[in-house]
């Protein structure tokens, strides 16, 4: 272990080659004697579970991190990145997760941020409108470059991200889950681009937790375990069931293991829900024991629905009603008392107070139960939260972590066991399995079975058809706002039949 | 271990600036102290009662001012206690004290001890000799004053508790304004809110007791001053939840209004109580003689750690500063959290400005000026972050202290009024560096 092997031929020197790399944070050896090697013209895939040391590994080459041993080399010569300002000058480009976008300035001006010429002080608005304009036609996308960022769509946003990349005009383009955001169409386009860049000689690594698209855009895949390189193997050598064997360490048979449970009454109902453009006249159910998929692309309305039925948002119009009565949710307190939670699409922004503690933001809606005369019992509180962590596998040094530094699988199920430990009747889960790793993934689908057992009523937004069509008793397809279509018979439908619905 | 020390630095970073001020002060300080109280006084006469036996004369002489009566009081009854006949107890000036000596002597009766404080044990080693060429009989009279001793004046008892007096309208408003700041707002309304609830509690004094006032007119003014404030409070956290007004605006607005109304209310003269009852709570001393403002402080801070910290309401406060929109969706009153706290830091301030008033015994219109500023200083340089979802109540103790040790070991030393202010402003910059340092750290 811990040796890459170079696949390509021997004549050509890596474009990035780093060997032996470690780092250690306090507490935690995050990455051990890690290999990796990337040739011109070529996609490398970096897979691993979340919290195996993908993200220190490309924050090292963007500048963000310095390895405490080992060596980089950008075409043999070996160089130090200490900020991002390095990183840029060696034509290295990452792509985060978290948008670098400043919101009041428009696509064009995020595009050139940080290269404006140094001795010019009119900037040549001219010229770079231009040059942003091809550079998002080149992406496929439409967008126009003097719209303010914070007006954009968060796959518009992904976009202009990509576009600020290519701007850098970057040898080595480092892509952290860059299709997490985007439609399936948008995805699509987002693999032109890919193979036109490869085509010219750039070097690209790509991270995802879609293995579908590893089979379409990767040439290599690097695996990363536990902060340890794993294995490095061509894709043609690849199937789907090796790829998670070396990602996980262990066998998973299904990756759906979907049970039907016992379908009961409707649970929660609305009818005739309004609020602007992004939720209009939409009427659903969910039933005791059922998982209801709500898709569509994004930016459908999806979430904003969701939101209407957890008293986040008020609607124009519409009743809900819960196990037949009607319900006056004036905000998502109500609706937690009420028996209806929330896992939120962004649990870095909604789901979590990052600053705190994995056991204070455990505690926060269940406050109520594990305190007398608002007097906290901090050791019910506690245990209870070391049996969730037991029980949902949560990696942490303990209940005192603070939440910004655990993984994003990690978060989503601290998210989780707030809710559990709830027992809330109704949940709605938006994009629950996003940026999670494979075996974080099946955990959560097997906690849904429970769940749909026990006859709560669940309701799950995604946008990966896989997981819709694989775990849904229902689907709900949506579309500029409005349902437009559901699908009863799951096990016969197609990825096709929704995609028709979804597109309008 | 690098990183241990930083954390272990920015953690309790605060303690050590404290300590290190203390001790430096400490340094600079050091003086010969000469003790003059009971236990001074016991030891002497134990010392001398070696010597002399039952039955010998002795004078007591201590110069007249400061703990002088107590001291010599306290030598007389030591002196006869162990059996010493105490011609006469004098508390004096030199003059008298010479007299004192000159009529024991023309007396002819024979003096061996004198039991004398510091100054009259230098004027007995310059004038005895003199006396002794007229009075032979006084030639054999010893004098025993208490021994001396280094002992840095900063570190005084009867110093530290002033400190502790001096902070603690301050450390009491900062209680609130942690727990604001922490939720990520400001509050500039407290300064004025002393004035006005100074102001408010003197007038309601006097129009319900006229001149007069019994202790329960005085209960029922005090709670009529702090309750005026909460209702400040309660609609500067109205304004900033309901029309989503930033906080720093509603209350510079608050700031003047109150301000304005205090004078308006007070006929812009300071309006007296007239009930020295009503000192107890600014200049009394309670519990093993603490002065009764400290021991409030005290109690107020144990309660604002247990709530911050224990229970239901703290955990809010935290997770409204943390994320706001995460904690709206955990089912999180925001709203109700936030006017809270306002509410709370106006009763807070309320309080302040009935021990401000407590300790002149007056309303005054003018009291607390630019007070909200040593208010956030404390709270600022105690570690709590202006970014809200960080701080400590415990933390905002030691930033009171801090400045209260540099406010009072700046006087002691003698650093001029206009110096102090430089110092104060650069140890705020400190505190605000630390502070981003700490976000570094983690």
């Amino acid at each position: 272990m811990g040796q890459a092997e170079p696949v390509s031929n021997g004549s050509s020197t890596p474009l990035l080659c780093m060997r032996g790399i470690h780092k250690r944070f306090p507490g935690v050896h995050a990455l051990k004697d890690v290999d990796l090697e990337l040739h011109p013209g070529e996609c490398l895939a970096l897979l691993g579970e979340n919290g195996a040391g993908k993200s220190t590994l490309i924050k090292m080459l963007g500048g963000a991190h310095v390895p405490d041993e080992g060596v980089i080399e950008l075409n043999g010569d070996p160089v130090r990145i200490d900020g991002p300002q390095d990183a840029l000058a060696a034509g290295l480009a990452v792509i985060y997760q978290e948008f670098n976008l400043v919101p009041w300035l428009s696509a064009r001006e995020n595009i050139f941020l940080g290269q404006e010429p140094s001795c010019v002080c009119i900037l040549p608005a001219k010229r770079e409108r231009k040059k942003a304009q091809e550079l998002l036609e080149q992406l496929g996308s439409g967008i126009d470059p003097e719209t303010l960022c914070r007006d954009l769509t968060v796959a518009e946003q992904q976009i202009v991200e990509i576009a600020k990349a290519l701007a850098t005009d970057a040898r080595i383009l480092i892509m952290d889950e860059p299709s997490a955001a985007l439609s399936p169409r948008e995805v699509e386009g987002l693999f032109k681009v890919i193979e036109g860049l490869k085509a010219s000689g750039i070097g690209i690594i790509y991270i995802s937790h879609r293995l579908d698209e590893i089979f379409t855009v990767a040439d290599r895949v690097t695996f990363l375990r536990d902060g340890t390189h794993v294995d490095t193997r061509p894709i043609v050598d690849l199937t789907r069931e090796a790829m998670i064997e070396l990602m996980v360490g262990r066998t998973i048979d299904q990756e759906y293991p979907k049970e039907v449970a016992e379908i009961g009454d409707v649970r929660l109902a609305c009818q005739g829900m309004n609020r602007g453009a992004k939720v209009r006249n939409v009427t659903l159910s969910i039933r005791r024991g059922e998982i209801l998929g709500l898709t569509g692309l994004v930016g459908s309305g999806r979430t904003e629905t969701v939101r209407l039925l957890f008293g986040a948002d008020k609607p124009e119009s519409g009743i809900i009603k819960l196990d037949g009565k009607t319900l006056h949710l004036r905000s998502p307190r109500d609706a937690i008392s009420a028996g209806i939670c929330l896992l939120t699409e962004d649990r870095k922004a909604q789901g979590l107070v990052l600053g705190q503690t994995i056991l204070e933001n455990f505690g926060l809606p269940n406050l109520k139960s594990f305190s007398r005369y608002n007097w906290i019992d901090r050791g019910r509180e506690r245990s209870s939260m070391v049996d969730h962590g037991k029980k949902l596998q949560i990696k942490m040094t303990g209940p005192d972590q603070v939440a910004a530094t655990l993984s994003g699988g990690n978060q989503q199920k601290v998210v989780l066991a707030k809710w559990l430990e709830r027992n809330a009747e109704v949940l709605l889960f938006d994009e629950p399995t996003r940026g999670i790793d494979v075996g974080a993934k099946y955990e959560i689908y097997q906690l849904m079975n429970r769940l749909a057992a026990q006859g709560k009523a669940i309701l799950m937004i995604s946008s990966e058809l896989p997981e819709v069509l694989g775990m849904s008793d229902r689907i709900v397809v949506m579309h500029e706002g409005q349902v437009k279509g559901e699908i009863a018979d799951v096990p016969n439908a197609t990825q096709q039949d929704i995609m028709k619905i979804a597109v309008g | 271990m690098n990183s241990n020390w930083k954390k272990l630095l920015s953690e309790y970073g605060t303690i050590l600036v404290l300590i290190l001020l203390g001790t430096g002060f400490s340094v600079v300080t050091m003086e010969e102290q000469w003790p003059a109280n009971a236990n001074a006084a016991q030891d002497l006469v134990q010392d001398l009662s070696t010597n002399h036996g039952k039955g010998t004369n002795a004078l007591v002489l201590v110069r007249q001012g400061g703990e002088g009566g107590t001291f010599a009081k306290a030598l007389e009854s030591e002196l006869k206690a162990s059996g010493l006949n105490v011609l006469e107890t004098a508390v004096t000036q030199p003059a008298g004290a010479r007299k004192a000596l000159v009529t024991i002597a023309e007396s002819d009766t024979p003096l061996a001890v004198i039991a004398a404080d510091r100054h009259m044990a230098n004027f007995c080693k310059e004038q005895l000799p003199k006396l002794a060429i007229k009075y032979p009989l006084l030639a054999k009279a010893k004098v025993y004053t208490p021994a001396s001793y280094k002992w840095p004046n900063f570190l005084k008892k009867a110093n530290l508790l002033n400190i502790m007096k001096q902070i603690s309208v301050v450390a009491i408003i900062a209680i609130g304004m942690t727990m604001i700041i922490i939720t990520a707002g400001i509050d500039l309304s407290v300064g004025s809110l002393v004035a006005f609830s100074g102001v408010v509690t003197a007038l309601a004094i006097q129009s319900v007791g006229g001149d007069a006032p019994t202790t329960t007119h005085l209960f029922i003014g005090v709670a009529t001053g702090i309750l005026a404030c909460g209702l400040v409070g309660m609609f500067t956290g109205g304004m900033v939840t309901m029309f989503g007004i930033p906080a720093f605006i509603v209350t510079l607005g608050v700031m003047f209004v109150a301000r304005g109304m205090s004078f308006i209310l007070a006929e812009s003269s300071p309006i007296p109580v007239q009930n020295p009852g009503f000192g107890w709570l600014g200049r009394g001393e309670g519990l093993l003689g603490l002065p009764n403002s400290v021991l409030l402080m005290a109690l107020l801070f144990a309660l604002a750690h247990l709530l911050m910290t224990r229970t239901t309401i703290g955990r809010y406060v935290y997770a409204v500063g943390g994320n706001p929109e995460a904690a709206r969706l955990s089912g999180v009153p925001v709203r109700w959290v936030l006017v809270f706290v306002y509410t709370l830091c106006g009763i807070l301030a309320g309080l302040g400005g009935v021990m401000e008033a407590s300790l002149h015994v007056t309303g005054d219109p003018k009291a607390g000026n630019m007070l909200e500023l040593q208010v956030i200083a404390a709270v600022v340089v105690g570690g709590t972050s202006l970014a809200g979802g960080q701080g400590r109540i415990f933390g905002t103790l030691i930033g009171a202290l801090i400045i209260g040790v540099i406010r009072n070991g700046m006087n002691l030393t003698g650093v001029e009024a206009h110096m102090q202010s430089v110092v104060y402003g650069v140890v705020i910059l400190i505190a605000v560096l630390v502070d981003q340092l700490k976000a570094k750290v983690k």
